[in-house]
C-alpha cells in the first residue's frame, strides 16, 4: 500500500474552488466570502501545523508529549462545548461541566479500546492514540454539546412543569427524568442517522482517507465499524455524563429547582 | 399541633412563625408582590430558607424534601404539566375520576390532552391531582383565581370538607368573600410580617 502524498500544486488546484466560492460570494453579494476565506486559511494553518506537531510527537514516541497533546485537545474541546451553549452556568462550573463529561468519556473510551482491540506497541503509541483521541473527542463534544443545549432550554421551558412534579413529592432525579432522557436522546440523533447513512449514503470520513490512502476496502471497513462502535459508546456516555451533571448542578440537597443559578449568555 | 412553624425566614422576608390545628384554614391576604406565594414554596421547602417546621411533631431537616413535599403539599396559582394526557398526571388514577365531578370536571376530561382544557378547567385539575395524593396539609395559591362562582363554591365546599376531615389549609387569596367563608383565621401580609386580622369560633 502506498500512500499518496499530495504535491503543494495539487493543493493549489484545489484551493482555486474556495476562491471560486468567495467571488461567487462577492458577486452576488451573499457577504460570507470573508468568514470563507479566514477559515479556510485557519483550516490550512493549523491541519499543517498539526502534521507538523505529530511528525514530531510519532517520531520522539515520549509518553508525556502524546498526553501534553491530548490535553490540549481536549482543552480546546471543553472550551467549546461551553461556548456553544446559550445558557450557562457559573463560569468554571458550565465549562467543568461539558469539559468534564467530554474528556472524562473521550479518556474511558480511548483507553479502553487502546488496551483491548487496537493493541498497538507501546499501548500509548501516539500513531494510533492521537488520531483516535481526536476523533472519539471530536464526536463526543458535538453529542455533548446538543444534549446540554436541549437540557438547558427544556429545563427553562419546562420550569412550571418541574416545580409541579417536585411541590407533588418526587425526587429531582424522577422530576427531570423525561427533559434529560430527551436531551440524551437528542444528543445521539447524529450518531444514529450517520450509522443508518454510513456506506449506502455517505462514505464516513475515516475510511474514505483510508481508501484514498490504498487501504483494502474491507480492512478499511472493519476499521471504520470498530470506530462507529467506540464513537457511539463515547457519545452516549459523554451525553449521559453531562446531562446528569447539570440536573446536579441545577437542584440542591433539598431537590429544590435552582434555575437561579443557570443565566442567559451576555450578548 | 399539626403544622408549627418557627422563624422561617427566606427570600419574603421573616421570621415568620404560626401554627396550624387539623381541620385550620389559615388565609393569606395582601398586596400583589408581597411575598405570598413565596412564603408557601418556603414552607414546602421549593425554594432556599431557614428556620423549623414540625409536622406532627416531626422536623422537616430529618425528612428527605420529597418525602416532606409529599405531606406538605404546594400547589402554585399556575399549573404546570409534564405529560399529554390529564390521566397521566392523576395518582391514584381511581380517586380522580371519583372526585372530579365535585370540582364540576367532567370524567371524560381525565382522558383529553392537558392542551385541550380551558385555563379554569387545569387549575381544578391541579388541584384535583394534589388532593388525590391525600397530604396532611394543603398550600394553595390563590386556588380560585381563573374560576367562575359556581365552580369556586364548589372548590370551596371540597375544601370546608377536607378541614373537616382533619387536613390542614393554607389558602392565599385575593377574594374576600372567599376568606369570609373558608377562613378559621386570616392574616395580612405586609413586608415580611404576618398580622392576624380576626380570629373565627
Amino acid at each position: 500500500m502506498n500512500p499518496i502524498d499530495l504535491t503543494p500544486f495539487d493543493l493549489a488546484i484545489s484551493s482555486g474552488l474556495v476562491l471560486l466560492s468567495a467571488a461567487l460570494s462577492l458577486v452576488l453579494s451573499l457577504r460570507i466570502h470573508r468568514s470563507l476565506i479566514w477559515a479556510a486559511v485557519r483550516m490550512v494553518v493549523q491541519l499543517m501545523l498539526v502534521g507538523y506537531v505529530l511528525r514530531f510527537v510519532f517520531v520522539t514516541m515520549n509518553p508525556w508529549l502524546t498526553v501534553l497533546v491530548a490535553a490540549v485537545m481536549a482543552g480546546a474541546a471543553s472550551y467549546e462545548v461551553g461556548a456553544r451553549q446559550q445558557q450557562r452556568l457559573g463560569l468554571i462550573s458550565h465549562y467543568a461541566t461539558g469539559g468534564g463529561a467530554t474528556v472524562f468519556a473521550t479518556l474511558v473510551i480511548t483507553i479502553l479500546a487502546l488496551v483491548t482491540t487496537l493493541q498497538p506497541t507501546p499501548w500509548y503509541n501516539p500513531r494510533e492514540a492521537l488520531p483516535l483521541t481526536g476523533i472519539i473527542l471530536g464526536n463526543v463534544m458535538n453529542s455533548v454539546s446538543l444534549a446540554l443545549n436541549s437540557f438547558f432550554n427544556s429545563v427553562k421551558r419546562e420550569r412550571n412543569a418541574i416545580e409541579a412534579r417536585l411541590a407533588l413529592g418526587e425526587p429531582r432525579y424522577m422530576a427531570l427524568h423525561g427533559l434529560a432522557a430527551q436531551a440524551i436522546r437528542t444528543g445521539l440523533i447524529p450518531t444514529i442517522n450517520v450509522m443508518t447513512a454510513a456506506g449506502l449514503i455517505t462514505m464516513p470520513g475515516i475510511m474514505t482517507g483510508q481508501l484514498l490512502a490504498g487501504m483494502d476496502p474491507l480492512s478499511a471497513a472493519k476499521y471504520q465499524i470498530l470506530l462507529m462502535f467506540l464513537i457511539v459508546g463515547g457519545n452516549c456516555l459523554g451525553a449521559f455524563a453531562a446531562v446528569y451533571l447539570v440536573i446536579f448542578k441545577l437542584t440542591d440537597h433539598r431537590d429544590r429547582l435552582r434555575l437561579d443559578r443557570l443565566h442567559a449568555q451576555r450578548a | 399541633m399539626l403544622l408549627d412553624i418557627r422563624d422561617l425566614t427566606g427570600a419574603p422576608g421573616g421570621p415568620f412563625s404560626f401554627t396550624l390545628a387539623a381541620g385550620d384554614c389559615l388565609v393569606i391576604s395582601g398586596p400583589s408582590g408581597i411575598g405570598k406565594s413565596l412564603l408557601l414554596r418556603m414552607i414546602a421547602d421549593l425554594d432556599d430558607n431557614t428556620g423549623t417546621i414540625l409536622l406532627n411533631g416531626a422536623a422537616r431537616d430529618t425528612m428527605p424534601a420529597p418525602h416532606w413535599r409529599r405531606q406538605v403539599m404546594y400547589v402554585a396559582a399556575e399549573s404546570g404539566w409534564w405529560a399529554d394526557k390529564v390521566r397521566e398526571h392523576m395518582q391514584p388514577a381511581a380517586e380522580a375520576a371519583a372526585l372530579a365531578p365535585r370540582l364540576g370536571l367532567r370524567a371524560e376530561l381525565l382522558d383529553a390532552p392537558v392542551a385541550q382544557l380551558s385555563t379554569g378547567e387545569r387549575q381544578r385539575m391541579a388541584l384535583l391531582r394534589a388532593i388525590i395524593r391525600k397530604p396532611a396539609v394543603l398550600l394553595l395559591d390563590e386556588p380560585t383565581s381563573a374560576l367562575d362562582q359556581a365552580s369556586t363554591l364548589a372548590v370551596e365546599t371540597l375544601l370546608t370538607e377536607l378541614a373537616a376531615a382533619g387536613t390542614g389549609l393554607v389558602v392565599v387569596s385575593h377574594n374576600e368573600q372567599q376568606a369570609e367563608r373558608i377562613a378559621t383565621r386570616r392574616v395580612q401580609m405586609t413586608h415580611g410580617t404576618l398580622t392576624d386580622l380576626e380570629r373565627h369560633a
